[in-house]
């Protein structure tokens, strides 16, 4: 059987499926009916230090093969989720990697340091790319010095791997995944929703109470796909791909353009016991090619004879 | 909780909007409680992309009295719903469930008051069937825009709950939302003649329901129907308002609900319902 474990900085991941923040609740919400355990990782809804409320309903739309959401970061705050929720992920055996909001650099920095102190946390993705809330997160995943500025800033106050999750949001992703290496980045994570719109034609209102929200879901996965592969040329610095997976071969698109690991979002909501099945596909996939590690296949993207690279238009 | 491709066994269209669809899904039959929801899937592709919440209405039951399954209470409204509609018997329906918090059946000497408007009634067969087998005295308080709409009398008949009928267009009992008949009923109710009311039905009319067993110092539980995304607690997309620390607070109604409390949501901002 091949080897599915992913080792990103220090951290140790025992296969490549991760559940995607925002899209899990906290974990334990799951933990009766997935064995967390099993999981390569468990990305937690966004923390700010303090509660908060989220937006007012409706905070979801369908469109077509996919969703937009603007929840707002409705969050308990990183010092209950440290009291009430990490114990049991802990005694889950989970792999918990917190996603980490602030409305200022001091913020990132004050949940950061909570979470090393907490036993049982494994990373840090910071969440610099939530397109759904007016202060913080998207203003420095948004500009490169801003990304660099709050990349940097974590990494002082932490010895837990840090990985900034990107947005879709900009012209150029990989000088974003760049920038977070220079600032001392462990790895990066994207992509975040798209900025997105869904209009009622009769009362001529938007769909969602925020007006704006973020696509996700099936729809987005081509771009998704292309902007990991951006980044993977760009920049060498481990890579955890994600944007509409939902099936095994969804999955292995992703580490074919680059991503040392993946997550899953949208998909889990439509199939909550699907973690079983992608990871025996995934396990099928790499026997059948005769991979010994899942690694060996990151980033293996064979563009044809003498093409060596890929040109942007 | 358990995930099943579920087949349709039924589908029996009661007019060009509603139908109850039949699934064959024991394993859910078997542990489900009053009230509680399934997510189903409408069909196996990408649009619509979510499942869509039901309550669950009939338990289904094979000729020993075995959970064979369960039913649902559908209306056509949007895509999903229409999908549903339209099913065919041999359909595989991707059914989770089942979900949420259930009604908790009160006991006598208290009687139960069910208030149900339009495809409000689905939570309440499951519930008479609790209430019928603690020997609690039951009116169903049935509402819904013309006699035609007033759906599966005899099942709730069958279980001995008297009804109490309402049409918007007076065809069949009184004239009028259903809330003209409970306001009379609850001013006729000596005090100390306990009754609980539960209630399910369009926003509007569970807030009047509210309102009157309030004032009428009775509880009220209301079965709530908003949009859900994941129905497990993983999206914060279903949230509703409710008291505390004397403000306002969103919980997630898969978990904390879909049944809650009707004094403790707010309903001034409460969202006005999903399908």
């Amino acid at each position: 059987m091949a080897d599915l474990s992913v080792q990103i900085g220090s951290l140790r991941l025992r296969n490549p499926l991760i559940a995607a923040s925002g899209c899990f609740g906290y974990g334990v919400e799951y933990a009766e009916a997935v064995d967390l355990a099993t999981l390569g990782g468990v990305a937690v809804k966004g923390l700010f230090l303090a509660e908060r409320e989220g937006h007012a309903p409706p905070r979801i739309v369908e469109t077509p093969a996919g969703m937009l959401n603007a929840i707002g970061l409705q969050g308990i705050g990183v010092h209950r989720f440290v009291a009430e929720k990490l114990p049991e992920l802990r005694r889950r055996g989970a792999t918990t990697i917190v996603n980490v909001c602030g409305s200022t650099i001091d913020e990132y920095c004050e949940v950061s340091r909570v979470l090393s102190d907490a036993e049982g946390v494994a990373a840090i993705e910071l969440n610099i790319s939530c397109p759904n809330i007016k202060e913080g997160g998207i203003q420095f995943g948004c500009s490169l010095v801003g990304t660099h500025d709050v990349v940097s800033a974590v990494r002082k106050v932490t010895s837990l791997p840090v990985i900034p999750k990107l947005t879709p949001n900009v012209t150029d992703v990989a000088s974003f995944a760049r920038a977070a290496k220079e600032a001392g980045a462990d790895a990066v994570s994207l992509v975040n929703t798209f900025l997105a719109m869904a209009i009622d034609v009769e009362t001529r209102r938007p769909k969602l109470s925020n007006g704006v929200g973020g696509l996700s879901g099936p729809a987005i996965r081509p771009i998704a796909v292309r902007m990991v592969w951006e980044c993977f040329q760009a920049v060498d610095l481990p890579i955890i791909g994600m944007g509409g997976i939902a099936t095994v071969q969804d999955a292995l698109e992703f580490v074919i353009a680059g991503a040392s690991a993946v997550q899953v979002g949208t998909a889990n909501f439509v199939q909550p016991l699907l973690w079983g099945d992608l990871l025996a596909g995934v396990e099928e996939y790499l026997d059948r090619h005769g991979l010994a590690r899942l690694q060996d296949l990151v980033g293996t993207l064979d563009l044809g004879p003498g093409r060596t690279q890929w040109i942007a238009s | 909780m358990l995930d099943v491709p579920a087949d349709v066994v039924a589908n029996t269209w009661l007019s060009s909007d509603y139908n109850v669809l039949s699934l064959a899904s024991p394993g859910i039959a078997s542990v489900a409680r009053p009230g509680q929801f399934v997510m189903v899937k409408p069909v196996g592709g990408l649009d619509p992309l979510l499942r869509r919440p039901f309550s669950i209405f009939e338990i289904l039951r094979d000729e020993d009295g075995e959970p064979t399954g369960i039913s649902l209470l559908n209306k056509r409204v949007g895509t999903g719903t229409s999908l549903l509609f339209a099913a065919r018997v041999g359909d595989v329906v991707p059914t989770l469930g089942p979900l949420g918090r259930p009604f908790e059946p009160v006991d006598p000497p208290a009687e139960a008051w069910m208030v149900a408007g339009g495809v409000g009634l689905a939570p309440f067969a499951t519930l008479a069937e609790a209430l019928a087998a603690r020997g609690t005295a039951t009116t169903l308080f049935y509402g819904a825009r013309t006699g035609d709409d007033l759906y599966y009398r005899h099942l709730f008949e069958d279980l001995g709950v008297a009804l109490v009928l309402a049409t918007e267009d007076g065809s069949t009992g009184a004239r009028g939302f259903i809330t003209g008949p409970l306001t009379g009923a609850l001013e006729r109710r000596p005090a100390d003649r306990p009754v609980v009311v539960y209630a399910c039905g369009p926003t509007p009319m569970m807030r009047a329901v509210a309102d009157l067993g309030a004032r009428a110092r009775r509880d009220v539980f209301v079965s709530l129907e908003p949009v859900m995304g994941c129905g497990m607690g993983g999206c914060y997309s279903c949230v509703v308002p409710v008291r505390r620390d004397g403000g306002s607070h969103y919980v997630r109604s898969c978990l904390d609900g879909p049944v809650f409390d009707a004094a403790s949501l707010v309903w001034d901002t409460l969202p006005s319902g999903g399908h």
